[in-house]
């Protein structure tokens, strides 16, 4: 049976084809970071200068930099992430440890799934609702870092239950054999030997979080001023979004150093949580 | 001596046994702690529809049917309607799946099949990156850097050579400032492409190495495999993956509010400026003067809500639990 010297062409061609288009369009996605790394990096380095991290943000035409909101963002931040580690670990542990396959516990994971991808913008309205409207009446730092929790806590629980289910069976057989209670199996064996994805995850949540900014504008707002959570609280990617839409070129330069900073924090996070995958898939 | 140490044991024994091991008495404590934390994951998804149903509820019952047909936007007057809001958010989000999905695909392609080994995590990692990139910072370069090229070098070309009266007319009229419906849905398509690339490498990764040799030893070149194997394997787990993409558009937020350009009307065409429901919350939720507007606000949130978990439940059913995004 001779196979067709056409029909070999063919299918040589169409295979160069699917190969050319798959090169070009990772080529095409490279790009398009690469040109987003490019201008980050050009304005952002443009718009740095000493003040930046000593001086509050100004009002246009005067001196001024994003000490405010470098101290804002880390705080909101630190407790938002403080709250969901420890709702995240904790329900990434029921899923993994209690839930077993009941019907709760995979209704629960089909959530938390859907809330990975849920519009950061509706948890924002959410907690608008619930605290700034009806609990606080005015807006405040401590809304801010609940709406950014509320979109860690589903990174970490998925994370938690990812790594918990890696531990073999008989290291909590063996702990429980020790006569250790259960709970405590869990703390001081299964935590420390998961520390290294979970913190994976933290840092995949921080990262997620960190440059959020729809949720902070109706939740933490904004503030010319270093201030506490209790009052609105000044933030990088709220500034960014005032400054940037401002008219105002010096303005729109803090905008970019704005970018810069944040976008560092959150490239450098995930390079970081990249290099601790590794280190576990080798050992 | 023999005496004595089976006198201690017993003693530590009796100990053990009044008291129980160290810690204990919190066994069941801890597991109900565990169960709260993850029973607030459900109370989140529930919370945030029963506070967006009764937050917009007095619009849905000021409007009725008129909240959902009309297009009228008129804060000052205190009428709303968000049809055009729901038009347009659907809109761009497909336009950009149009332009997301072939790129992905082609990317989770080429990580899988094509790649050289020593490439295929510093690629990975970049595509990472680029679904690490804040939302807010791809507004920026899309209103500053993308739009006035995509202005320059597409849009007025695209115009200049429109036969009058043509659809391409139609379709590409406008002013060509480089924001408006494209320009946003192109922005969003790179924000998307590469949640779809990594949901969709991973489910390639599950094929089973036999089923993928197998074809490659019938003689099939890498776009068979691909094509008329492996893609097939794992179709159901793409068409969510897609989903999951078309989820993700349709709330995109920021970039969206920089680049839309911001106008409550039916777009006219592809470079026509319009309004998302997340860009219109964006923009005006903080600034809403009159309780309407603040409810309005909401019930157009409950909307997006409403579609997003629609698709991203199809999404999840599709994809199932093997491949983590």
């Amino acid at each position: 049976m001779a196979v067709s010297a056409a029909r070999i062409a063919t299918r040589r061609f169409s295979n160069s084809a699917f190969v050319a288009f798959c090169y070009f369009v990772t080529a095409i996605a490279l790009v398009f970071l690469a040109a987003v790394l490019w201008t980050l990096i050009l304005k952002g380095v443009a718009g740095m200068s000493p003040d930046i991290f000593t001086m509050d943000t100004p009002p246009a035409g005067s001196r001024g930099g994003l000490r405010n909101a470098v101290v804002g963002s880390a705080m909101l931040c630190a407790l938002a992430m403080a709250i969901a580690l420890v709702v995240g670990i904790l329900a990434g542990t029921w899923l993994a440890e209690y839930a077993g396959d009941s019907r709760y516990g995979s209704a629960v994971r089909f959530i938390n799934d859907i809330l990975l991808s849920a519009p950061s913008i509706l948890i924002g309205l959410f907690i608008w609702y619930l605290l700034v409207a009806n609990v606080f009446h005015h807006f405040t730092g401590y809304a801010g870092s609940v709406a950014l929790a509320l979109i860690a806590v589903p990174v970490i629980a998925r994370t938690t239950e990812d790594v918990l289910r890696l531990q073999p069976t008989s290291l909590r057989e063996s702990g429980v054999a020790l006569g250790t209670p259960f709970w405590t199996v869990i703390r001081t064996i299964l935590w420390r030997a998961s520390t290294g994805g979970i913190l994976t995850g933290a840092l995949l949540a921080f990262s997620r979080i960190s440059g959020e900014t729809a949720p902070l504008l109706f939740t933490a707002l904004n503030n010319q001023y270093l201030s506490s959570m209790n009052e609105q609280v000044a933030n990088l990617p709220v500034v960014m979004f005032n400054d940037a839409l401002s008219a105002y070129d010096d303005l729109q330069r803090l905008a970019w150093a704005a970018a810069l900073i944040v976008s560092t924090a959150v490239l450098g996070v995930i390079i970081v949580a990249r290099i601790l995958t590794r280190e576990q898939r080798s050992s | 001596m023999a005496d004595l140490a089976i006198t201690q044991t017993a003693a530590a024994a009796r100990r053990t046994a009044r008291t129980g091991p160290k810690g204990a008495g919190f066994e069941k404590g801890f597991e109900y702690l565990c169960f709260a934390a993850a029973t607030m994951l459900l109370a989140t998804l529930g919370g945030i529809l029963v506070s967006l149903l009764i937050g917009g509820w007095p619009a849905f019952a000021k409007f009725g049917v008129d909240f959902f047909v009309t297009a009228t936007w008129d804060p000052v007057e205190g009428v709303f309607g968000v049809s055009s809001l729901m038009l347009d958010t659907v809109l761009v989000a497909l336009l950009a799946l149009l332009m997301a999905v072939p790129i992905s695909f082609g990317v989770a392609f080429f990580l899988v099949e094509l790649c050289p080994t020593f490439l295929r995590r510093p690629i990975g990692t970049a595509v990472e990156l680029l679904a690490g990139i804040p939302s807010i910072v791809y507004g920026m370069w899309g209103l500053f850097v993308f739009g006035p090229i995509f202005a320059k070098y597409v849009e007025e070309p695209l115009m200049n050579a429109a036969p009058p009266g043509s659809i391409w007319d139609k379709l590409t009229s406008g002013v060509p400032n480089g924001t408006g419906i494209l320009s946003a849905s192109i922005i969003v398509a790179m924000m998307v492409l590469p949640f779809i690339a990594a949901t969709l490498r991973e489910l390639l990764l599950t094929v089973p190495a036999q089923v993928r040799e197998s074809a490659y030893g019938l003689g099939a070149t890498t776009g068979e495999v691909v094509m008329k194997v492996t893609l097939p394997y794992v179709s159901r787990g793409a068409i969510g993956a897609v989903m999951l993409g078309l989820g993700r558009a349709l709330g995109e937020t920021m970039a969206v509010t920089f680049i839309i350009g911001n106008s409550h009307n039916f777009p006219k065409s592809l470079f026509d400026e319009g309004a998302t429901i997340a860009s219109t919350i964006a923009n005006e939720f903080a600034e809403a003067t009159t309780p309407m507007h603040t409810a309005a606000l909401l019930a157009a949130g409950f909307i997006l809500f409403v579609i997003t978990f629609v698709v991203l439940t199809m999404a999840r059913l599709m994809i199932g639990r093997s491949a983590k995004a």
